[in-house]
């Protein structure tokens, strides 16, 4: 018998039973349809994860403040109430650090910000020009202070669309108008283009900007800054940026070889991997789920393979009786086994597509459908059908001929 | 002297049910030379399909010696065993045992399936031819539930010459057809025959036996008479003696 003569012979063993075996199927179809979506939910959410990580600047490094004291029982001290970072440690960070482009020392407020009668509780960002490079941010409207307005100080800001929004009227045109944070009058230079939400759920426009100085000076009081925002030269450079960082300020700092450092250093490359590795993992448990499925559709096609031996025991009998080799008798009934397993894994890819095209629409959900996963579970479902199906053939092949014919 | 084909020495079988033992065949010797054309008579139950069965190897004696074509069959694995049914053997059987939903032509084809030597086109003409033969060349498509009891036999028979073997084993080949057809068939074994087939064929009928050269004797599981047959009867001889009107 060659492969066409098998597979003719195992398509119209599945014509003669329709039914039974699109119910055979089932179990692959859901298997790998389950699959094939599953994953492209989980690569959907990477996905857009991933790009509204850089939309914040993929090259942002992040050094903020940390205690390298332990405090009674082990604790920590958070991060608020830190002065370690200072605005020399920035200025010394532009002077001296070549893996960076952009240095910005930052400070920030909350409070509530006033125009004439509307008021919308917000939070200041003490920057220096630079911060808009590294955030990737321009302005939709005006223009942004600068160097000279970070030295005096001066009393301009730059709006998010939603404190716009909330204390202007529609059409209003902010610019130049003068509002009031925490009882401080500052005027409106820029309004800054909109972000949308973070990863997190915030509403990266729901903001001020102003020189770190005014917001030191006139609303916190303070002279040390919170955090230091820069830029990396590239994506690539992260850890080599976040080594010559600490180096430079731990000679700063004056710290020595045995001490912690008293500042933290994060790269957005390396959140974007934290979070890509979180999303991965829930990729591969959906998809080991879905494989599960796939298995139990296995056994489903083993076990009506098996029904299908015992019912067919005579026409085996019959088949040997007249030359059929045992190996003759295990191919037909694991073409036929595959054969199952194949049309149902063509029937879950197209299931797989559509569903993954339906959650997108509906539930809008990202999706991205991986050529990957089709791949793989069309071969996983290729497996199945060998395995679960050549117990069943095996069976069938070792009958004796006349014993089978014999059979009621 | 012909070569024999076929030689069975003490040939045993016995059926283990539970404690009791079944012996439906208790030493039964004898050969058959190659061209010969051999009735196997006895009684129901004499053990004539079970001693048929082994000759087909289809089933293995439980005691005694099956040399086939000089070969003792004991000696051959399950394949070679698969390969000289399909080449060498023919085998009707009692029962017929066509594929169920499979029409006249496919279950000629059966055997040619199996041959690996015989191409997809060249199959279905010989399939054809040899439904013509049984006279059922009208009936190709037909599926066995649409036959009646002696077209399926025939069925059969078609698909035991298909892969021109060169022995035919026909259990009660003609236990199901009519006088005419009978003789149709006994005459087309008799051309096969001629053209050097060795058959044997199991049946009750003695004018049926009349049409082969020898005729061995079954019973209780032993050869009680084994007799050549001086005057072979011709079955087209006897096919043009019947009476011509056939629309009783
Ligand atoms: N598989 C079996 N198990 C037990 N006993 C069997 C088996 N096959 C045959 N027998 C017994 O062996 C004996 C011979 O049976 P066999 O079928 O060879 O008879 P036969 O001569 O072909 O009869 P018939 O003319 O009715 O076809 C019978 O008594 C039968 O009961
Ligand atoms: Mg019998």
């Amino acid at each position: 018998m060659n492969v066409l003569n098998l597979l003719q012979l195992a398509w119209r063993a599945l014509l003669r039973n329709k039914l039974r075996a699109f119910l055979t199927m089932l179990g692959i179809i859901i298997g790998v349809g389950a699959v094939i979506t599953m994953v492209a939910i989980g690569e959907g959410s990477k996905q857009s994860i991933r790009s509204q990580l850089s939309s914040m600047g993929s090259n942002m490094v992040t050094i903020r403040p940390s205690s390298n004291q332990t405090v009674g029982g082990g604790a920590r001290l958070g991060a608020s109430g830190l002065q370690t970072l200072k605005v020399t440690d920035a200025e010394l960070l532009k002077k001296q650090a070549t893996y960076l482009t952009a240095v910005s020392p930052a400070v920030s407020a909350n409070g509530q910000v006033i125009n004439s009668a509307k008021n919308w509780p917000t939070s200041i960002q003490g920057v220096s020009p630079e911060y808009l490079s590294i955030r990737d941010w321009k302005l939709k409207d005006g223009i942004s202070f600068s160097d000279e307005d970070v030295k005096t100080s001066s009393k301009v800001c730059l709006l998010g669309q939603t404190v716009v929004d909330n204390i202007f009227d529609p059409g209003e045109d902010p610019i130049g108008k003068t509002i009031r944070f925490d009882k401080i009058p500052l005027k409106v230079i820029g309004v800054l283009e909109e972000k949308g939400e973070n990863t997190f759920g915030q509403d990266q426009d729901d903001i001020i900007l102003a020189p770190y100085t005014t917001v030191q000076k006139r609303i916190l009081a303070i002279d040390f800054i919170q955090t230091i925002y820069a830029s990396a030269i590239d994506e690539n450079s992260s850890a080599l940026a976040t080594a010559e960082v600490t180096t430079l300020l731990r000679k700063a700092h004056k710290l020595q070889s045995g001490e912690d450092d008293d500042f933290t250093v994060r790269t957005q490359a390396e959140l974007i991997s934290t979070i890509s590795s979180t999303s991965e993992l829930l990729t591969v448990l959906l998809a080991a789920i879905a494989g599960i499925s796939l298995v139990v559709g296995g056994i489903g096609i083993m076990n009506i393979m098996y029904v299908s031996v015992t019912e067919r025991t005579k026409e085996i009998g019959l088949r040997m009786s007249i030359g059929a080799r045992g190996l003759d008798i295990l191919l037909q009934f694991l073409v036929e086994a595959i054969l199952i397993s194949i049309t149902g894994g063509i029937i879950g890819v197209a299931f797989g597509l559509t569903a993954s095209k339906l959650v997108s629409i509906f539930l809008s959900w990202p999706t991205l459908v991986s050529q990957s996963s089709i791949v793989l579970s069309f071969a996983v479902c290729a497996i199945t059908g060998v395995f679960f199906g050549y117990y069943p053939a095996q069976k069938a092949s070792r009958l004796d001929p006349i014993e089978a014919l014999r059979y009621e | 002297m012909p070569a024999k084909i076929l030689e069975i020495h003490n040939l045993k079988r016995e059926f283990r049910m539970g404690s009791e033992t079944v012996r439906a065949l208790k030493g039964v010797s004898f050969s058959v030379e190659a061209g010969e054309f051999v009735t196997i008579m006895g009684s129901s139950g004499s053990g004539k399909t079970t001693m048929l069965n082994i000759l087909g190897c289809l089933d293995q004696p439980s005691d005694g010696d099956y040399l086939l074509d000089g070969v003792n069959v004991k000696q051959l694995s399950r394949n070679e065993l698969a390969r000289l049914r399909n080449r060498k053997i023919g085998f009707v059987f009692q029962s017929y045992n066509l594929l169920a939903r499979t029409s006249a032509l496919e279950n000629t084809e059966l055997p040619l399936l199996y041959n690996p030597g015989v191409s997809g086109k060249e199959r279905q003409s010989r399939a054809v031819k040899a439904l013509e033969a049984v006279k059922l060349g009208d009936r190709l498509h037909h599926l066995p539930n649409q036959l009646s009891g002696g077209q399926q036999q025939r069925v059969a028979i078609a698909r035991a010459l298909v892969n021109e073997p060169i022995m035919i084993l026909a259990d009660e080949a003609t236990g199901n057809l009519d006088t005419r057809t009978s003789y149709e068939i006994m005459a087309l074994l008799q051309e096969l025959n001629q053209q050097g087939k060795t058959i044997v064929f199991v049946t009750h009928e003695p004018d049926i036996a009349a049409f082969s050269s020898r005729t061995v004797t079954l019973k209780d599981g032993k050869v009680v008479k084994d007799m050549k047959n001086p005057a072979v009867k011709s079955a087209k001889d006897a096919l043009a003696a019947l009476p011509v009107n056939d629309d009783y």
